[in-house]
């Protein structure tokens, strides 16, 4: 039947995470350092703020745009956490999930034939997301060496005069960099000088370690060339919930929520209401499990230097992506051996694009218990190839 | 006053007292030789009490009876509650003292191998005690939380798929 499929789609190459899980889905007693969601459960209130949505019968379609209160809620929090100022009214969509933001973005703003700028590597679904917009992808390659942020050197090479939208995605999944706010000061000129939309994927911006996060549509001039993109999954656990957001100029997200209406309508009212819930009682469990990863960023990247591998220091996130090239394996080779040698299942730099060449994606979303098991059985894997 | 690391350090120890100063170095970044020395002035200021295990007794088999007594206590002129708590603190049986607010002054929790055990002591030794005026006793049947850590039941268990984006 796939004669049916139309040729954008059936071209779509598969995701190399699908092409991994589907390995590891063979094997049994895995430990997996794969997953890119928190080990934690959503905070107890606002599991209960949603069960008890349930017992008063909420269970309706809510306004296309989303709950009022909830995105007036997002706009006072932005403002306060990140210096953003949103109308709750008309530049601000609640959406399923920020991934359904990303997706919205793209075909809101994109033609076929335009071009998206992508840092690679990055998050698996922006290149797709192009592509079924009917757009193409000009990757931008982000180096070790320079703790893989984005320069904007690199960025003029990979622009082309049809770009139209730049991702910045920080902080970065799967590298764990971030971006300061004078490493995006030149981004922020080179967008305006070649007149350039920016969607910000800052669904991490609250995973950061040792700094506060600082995002684009922030710096001067930005506010209205950014679509700002970000969800609860992350900062409170709520990946199963399915409520993300983006915040942009009313014209954009007025396109973005006609796309919407006729094909979500609205996200999920449960989850909008625990989202709410979220943000008004749920920053202090927030701050607990940003000060757990903290720790467990700090055992990863000490075991990987102590292997013998080098391993640049995330910043944010919960990943970390270290440089296994000294194994002489490619980093699905690496993946693949190490899955089949000692049962720890971890993601292949490649999976995120070319430029994860070298590289592993470890994510450190587990307790402190399973992350020591899992370097132990890594560094004996690392020991076996090094000698 | 306690700075946002010491803090840190202080919760980390406060959950697993067994980590090395090399063992918490890695984890919060500090030097091991700072963590020690700042972990060897907390002993000496009783910041740090003691480092002991939070045991769940019920699993272990072993007969165990808690209870929580209430006192009502005649104050005196000059100690207020402080004469008789620093008297009732010596009592071995007696693990944990509070001076309450409410309906009733002290609140004692005890332990003992038998509710007979906890009986005799509340009648022979506790009760009888200059200025104190009523006891209550009330037997724990079942913890459920104890020290911020839940006891009861499955823990809750995350089913998550092995590789995600």
């Amino acid at each position: 039947m796939n004669r049916y499929l139309a040729p954008h789609v059936a071209n779509l190459p598969p995701s190399g995470i699908r092409k991994f899980f589907d390995l590891v889905a063979t094997m049994k007693d895995v430990i997996s350092l794969g997953v890119g969601e928190p080990d934690f459960v959503t905070p107890w209130t606002v599991r209960e703020s949603g069960i008890f949505s349930l017992e008063q019968g909420q269970t309706m379609y809510t306004s296309n745009a989303g709950l009022l209160e909830l995105r007036e809620e997002l706009s006072y929090h932005l403002d306060m956490s990140l210096g953003l100022s949103y109308d709750p009214g008309h530049e601000i969509l609640i959406t399923t999930g920020a991934s359904e933001a990303v997706d919205l973005v793209m075909r809101a703003v994109l033609s076929p034939g335009d071009v998206v700028l992508v840092p690679d590597p990055s998050y698996v679904s922006y290149a797709p997301c192009a592509t079924m917009a009917g757009a193409s992808v000009s990757y931008v390659p982000t180096h070790a060496k320079e703790d893989f942020r984005l320069r904007v050197e690199d960025l003029a090479k990979a622009y082309t005069p049809k770009a139209k939208l730049l991702v910045l995605s920080y902080p970065n999944n799967p590298t764990g960099a971030i971006m300061n706010r004078e490493d995006l000061l030149p981004i922020a000129d080179f967008v305006t000088e070649h007149d350039l939309l920016v969607l910000a994927d800052d669904i991490y911006s609250d995973l950061t370690y040792g700094g506060t996060h600082v995002s684009f549509a922030s710096l001067p001039g930005m506010h209205d060339r950014t679509l700002f993109v970000s969800g609860f999954s992350k900062s409170y656990a709520m990946t199963g919930w399915r409520i993300g957001y983006v915040a942009g100029h009313k014209d954009l997200i007025g396109g973005m929520t006609r796309i919407h209406q006729y094909t979500m309508l609205c996200a999920p009212i449960t989850g909008q209401i625990a989202a709410l819930e979220a943000l008004r009682s749920a920053s202090e469990a927030k701050n607990e499990m940003v000060t757990a990863y903290d720790r467990r960023r700090r055992l990863m990247v000490h075991g990987f230097r102590q292997m013998g591998l080098d391993c640049f220091e995330p910043l944010g996130a919960f990943y970390v992506f270290p440089d296994i090239s000294k194994t002489n394996l490619s980093s699905e080779e690496f993946a693949e051996e190490l899955l089949k040698a000692e049962n720890v299942a971890v993601v292949p730099g490649t999976a995120f694009g070319p430029s994860g060449e070298g590289h592993i994606r470890c994510s450190y979303a587990y307790s402190l218990e399973q992350l020591q098991e899992a370097l132990k059985r890594i560094a004996h894997f690392v020991q076996s190839r090094l000698g | 006053m306690l700075t946002e690391e010491d803090h840190k350090l202080l919760k980390i120890i406060s959950e697993d007292s067994r980590l090395t100063p090399e063992e918490l170095s890695i984890q919060t970044g500090l030097k091991p030789k700072y963590i020690a020395k700042r972990i060897r002035d907390w002993e000496k200021e009783k910041v740090i009490v003691r480092y002991q295990p939070m045991i769940n007794w019920d699993r272990t088999g072993e007969e165990k009876v808690t209870a929580l007594i209430e006192v009502r206590v005649l104050p005196q002129r000059g100690y207020g509650f402080d004469k008789i708590a620093k008297r009732l603190q010596k009592f071995s049986e007696i693990k944990s003292l509070f001076l309450m607010s409410g309906g009733y002054d002290l609140s004692l929790l005890i332990e003992g191998k038998t509710m007979q055990d906890v009986a005799l002591f509340v009648a022979e030794k506790l009760a009888p005690l200059e200025h104190i005026q009523s006891t209550a006793t009330h037997f724990v049947l079942r913890r459920y939380k104890q020290d911020g850590v839940e006891l009861l039941g499955e823990e809750e268990t995350i089913q998550r798929l092995v590789v995600s984006p």
